[in-house]
Parts: structure tokens; C-alpha cells; sequence
């Protein structure tokens, strides 16, 4: 593939430049799914870009193989492109779609071109076609890529975010689980309770899983680990908002919570805080 | 040979400990300590672990042995300091200290067994 050579693509490109673009302007803008202002003038930008780059690399150079040092550049842009693209949000198809509709127009012109030698003609056509499949593929590639990086950031930033350790007394900690708890997350749940617990010389911690949607014997393991480590500092841990259905499953899974302190809601376990901290609330009727 | 002293607060026991734990140290701590809870007709023992960065699991043993060896001679022991890398790490390990108290520090240590059982 790579000792494929291209002949005539750059005296095409260089000689219907001007109607290339439009052509594939034309078509990028009918699949255009957003369609304002700003996007045609990036779209426009960035195809003009490419053409002017694909020229100067054709001219270059004559192998196809795009992992050429000679095609650096042109790797180059479509990787930014593709990465913005996955950015904001496009289908893999809308991304490779840039490239691949270059093929029509630019066949077109080959046609008219070459319109009188059909053998050199079918020759261009299938080197082009090679030429653009693979720079499509490494368009895909850089898209899959950046959308990895971006599912890795999120999962890390959810790790960080989701586990606020709240102080709500004197001495009492408040820390409302949200999501599925796995390996990973009891142990930054674990590692910042205990770091508050020395922080704030808390003596109670009320754990609250009304955001936790399922509790099964793993999550209930992961939990009962965060209590026996507070509980080795000096803290004593209570769980609260449980839901019906999860108090059902806890039971049938055989789970032992029997050593820990539940209640139905963060209200009540913080009463039994208070109670245990020796600080008392009232409540007085005002009238309105 | 080398020992952790045992200090003495009213009819309290209060062992610090502030060197690495090795096994020799650990036993002769257990020694040191049964011997001066009779001695002293202490009611209570508080050790301080705030110093330590590693428990391993002999040590943790230790630990849960003795208290249970200091509530046959009727004192309670109440563990303090703990850090939390050690907290996680005794965990994993599946020793979970049970039957040994636990407090933040030495202060709410001594609040405890002043408080009675709890």
C-alpha cells in the first residue's frame, strides 16, 4: 500500500481548488446538524485549512502512507480537529464525515481530468480512495481517543466530588453517599471521614446512603469497613437513610448491621447524635 | 534492655507508645503492664498509639490480647490516637479490635473510662 503512488491528485487539487472546496463545503453544510453561523465559518476555516495543508504535503511527497513523516501535519490538524469535535459533542460519523465527503467532489474533478485515460483514472480513483480511508480511520482513532481521556477525567473528578464529609455539630460529621459505592470510592470515603474525624475531634459520624441506589453484600462490606476504622479512631458511626427496600434486601442478603446503629432518616440519626454529644435542640411553637 | 515506660495518672494507667513496635517490645509491654495493673490496682489503662505510622497484625493481636488480659484484672483499656492509614490498614487486615475502646485522644480517652461503661 505504502509504495502506491499518487500522480495526478495534487495537479487536480491545485487546478480546482477553489471549486473542491465549495463542493465539499456544499455537502459538509447539508449534513451540518447545528446549523448557525459560527459552525459554517469553522467548517469553512478548517476545510480550507486542509486543502492548502493536503496540497503542500502532495507536493512533498508521493506515498500514501499517512504515518509518513511527510504527512505530520496533516495528522496533525485532522487530530485537533477530531479532538474539538469529540468535545463538543458530535457522532464519530459527523467527525469522519469530514473527511469522507471530500471523496465526491474530488472525484468529480479527477473524472474531468482524467476523463480521456480510464485506466490511469481507475488507478488515481483507488489510491485516492486508499488515501482518504485511512485518513478517516486516523480521524476515528484521535475522535475514540479524546472521548476516553474524557470519560477518565469525568470518572476522576466524580471521584472527587462526590464524597463531601460535612460537619453539622460540635463533634458530629455528616457524610451523605451518593451513587453506587465501589472499591475505589469507599476507599477515598474512608481515607477523608477518618482525616476529618482527626481534623474536626469528631466523636460521631452519621453516614447517609439515601443516595445510594442499591446496597448489595459488597457495598454493605464496604460500608461496614468505613465504620470499623472510625470506630478504631474513637468514632462511633451511625447509617442512616435507609430505604424500605434497601433494609429488605439487607436482611435477605444476611447482612450483620447489628453491631451499628441505623435509622430511618438523617434527622433521627442526628438527634441520637446530639443525644450522645450531650447537646440538646428545642423546638418552640412560634405563632405566625 | 530497652522498655516503654508505664506512667501512672490517679488509678490510671497511660502507656505511650512512640518507638517501632517489634515483637520482644511488644511482649514485654504485656509483661510490664499486667504486672502494674495489679501492682497499682489500676481501673483503667489508656495506650497511645498516636505516633505510630504501622501496626502490623502481631502488634494489633497484641493489643486486643492485652485488653482482654487487663479485663480479667478488672481495668479497662482503651486504645488512643489511632492514625487513620493505620485505622485503614488494620481494617483490610480483618483485625478489627473488638472489645478494645477507642478515642481520638488521650483527653477523650480519659473522659471515657471516667465516664464508666458506656
Amino acid at each position: 500500500m505504502s509504495n502506491t503512488k499518487i500522480t495526478q491528485l495534487e495537479t487536480v487539487i491545485t487546478t480546482y481548488h477553489a471549486e473542491l472546496l465549495d463542493g465539499w463545503m456544499n455537502d459538509l453544510i447539508s449534513r451540518l446538524t447545528r446549523r448557525d453561523k459560527g459552525a459554517e465559518n469553522e467548517l469553512r476555516q478548517q476545510a480550507t485549512q486542509f486543502l492548502q495543508l493536503l496540497i503542500t504535503t502532495l507536493g512533498k511527497t508521493s506515498s500514501i502512507d499517512i504515518k509518513d513523516s511527510a504527512w505530520e501535519d496533516v495528522r496533525h490538524l485532522l487530530g485537533d480537529i477530531s479532538q474539538s469535535r469529540a468535545r463538543q459533542g458530535y457522532s464519530p460519523i459527523d467527525t469522519a464525515n469530514f473527511i469522507f465527503s471530500l471523496k465526491n467532489p474530488l472525484y468529480t474533478y479527477l473524472r474531468a481530468a482524467l476523463g480521456d485515460q480510464p485506466l490511469q483514472l481507475a488507478e488515481e480513483t483507488a489510491t485516492t480512495s486508499a488515501l482518504f480511508d485511512t485518513l478517516g480511520l486516523h480521524t476515528i482513532d484521535v475522535y475514540q481517543k479524546t472521548r476516553e481521556q474524557i470519560i477518565q477525567r469525568q470518572q476522576q473528578e466524580l471521584l472527587e466530588l462526590s464524597t463531601p464529609v460535612v460537619q453539622l455539630w460540635k463533634n458530629v460529621l455528616a457524610l451523605p453517599l451518593i451513587g453506587t459505592l465501589d472499591s475505589a470510592r469507599t476507599q477515598v470515603v474512608m481515607e477523608n471521614l477518618l482525616q476529618k474525624i482527626v481534623d474536626t475531634g469528631a466523636l460521631i459520624a452519621i453516614i447517609d446512603i439515601t443516595g445510594v441506589p442499591t446496597v448489595d453484600t459488597l457495598v454493605a462490606q464496604h460500608l461496614l469497613k468505613t465504620i470499623a476504622a472510625a470506630r478504631l479512631m474513637g468514632a462511633d458511626c451511625i447509617i442512616s437513610g435507609i430505604r424500605p427496600q434497601i433494609a429488605q434486601t439487607i436482611v435477605h442478603l444476611g447482612v450483620n448491621l447489628e453491631d451499628v446503629v441505623t435509622k430511618a432518616t438523617l434527622a433521627d440519626a442526628f438527634v441520637v447524635a446530639l443525644q450522645r454529644t450531650g447537646s440538646t435542640i428545642s423546638h418552640t411553637e412560634t405563632e405566625r | 534492655m530497652e522498655r516503654i515506660p508505664i506512667l501512672r495518672m490517679g488509678r490510671l494507667l497511660l502507656v505511650t507508645i512512640q518507638v517501632d513496635m517489634h515483637d520482644r517490645l511488644a511482649m514485654t509491654l504485656q509483661e510490664d503492664l499486667t504486672n502494674r495493673i495489679v501492682s497499682d490496682r489500676a481501673t483503667g489503662v489508656l495506650i497511645d498509639i498516636s505516633a505510630l505510622d504501622i501496626v502490623d497484625s502481631f502488634i494489633g493481636r497484641m493489643i486486643s490480647h492485652t485488653a482482654a488480659m487487663a479485663k480479667i484484672l478488672d481495668a479497662r483499656t482503651v486504645l488512643v490516637g489511632m492514625q487513620p492509614a493505620v485505622a485503614i490498614t488494620l481494617v483490610e487486615l480483618g483485625l478489627e479490635l473488638e472489645g478494645v475502646s477507642t478515642a481520638l485522644n488521650v483527653e477523650l480517652g480519659i473522659k471515657l473510662l471516667e465516664r464508666g461503661k458506656p
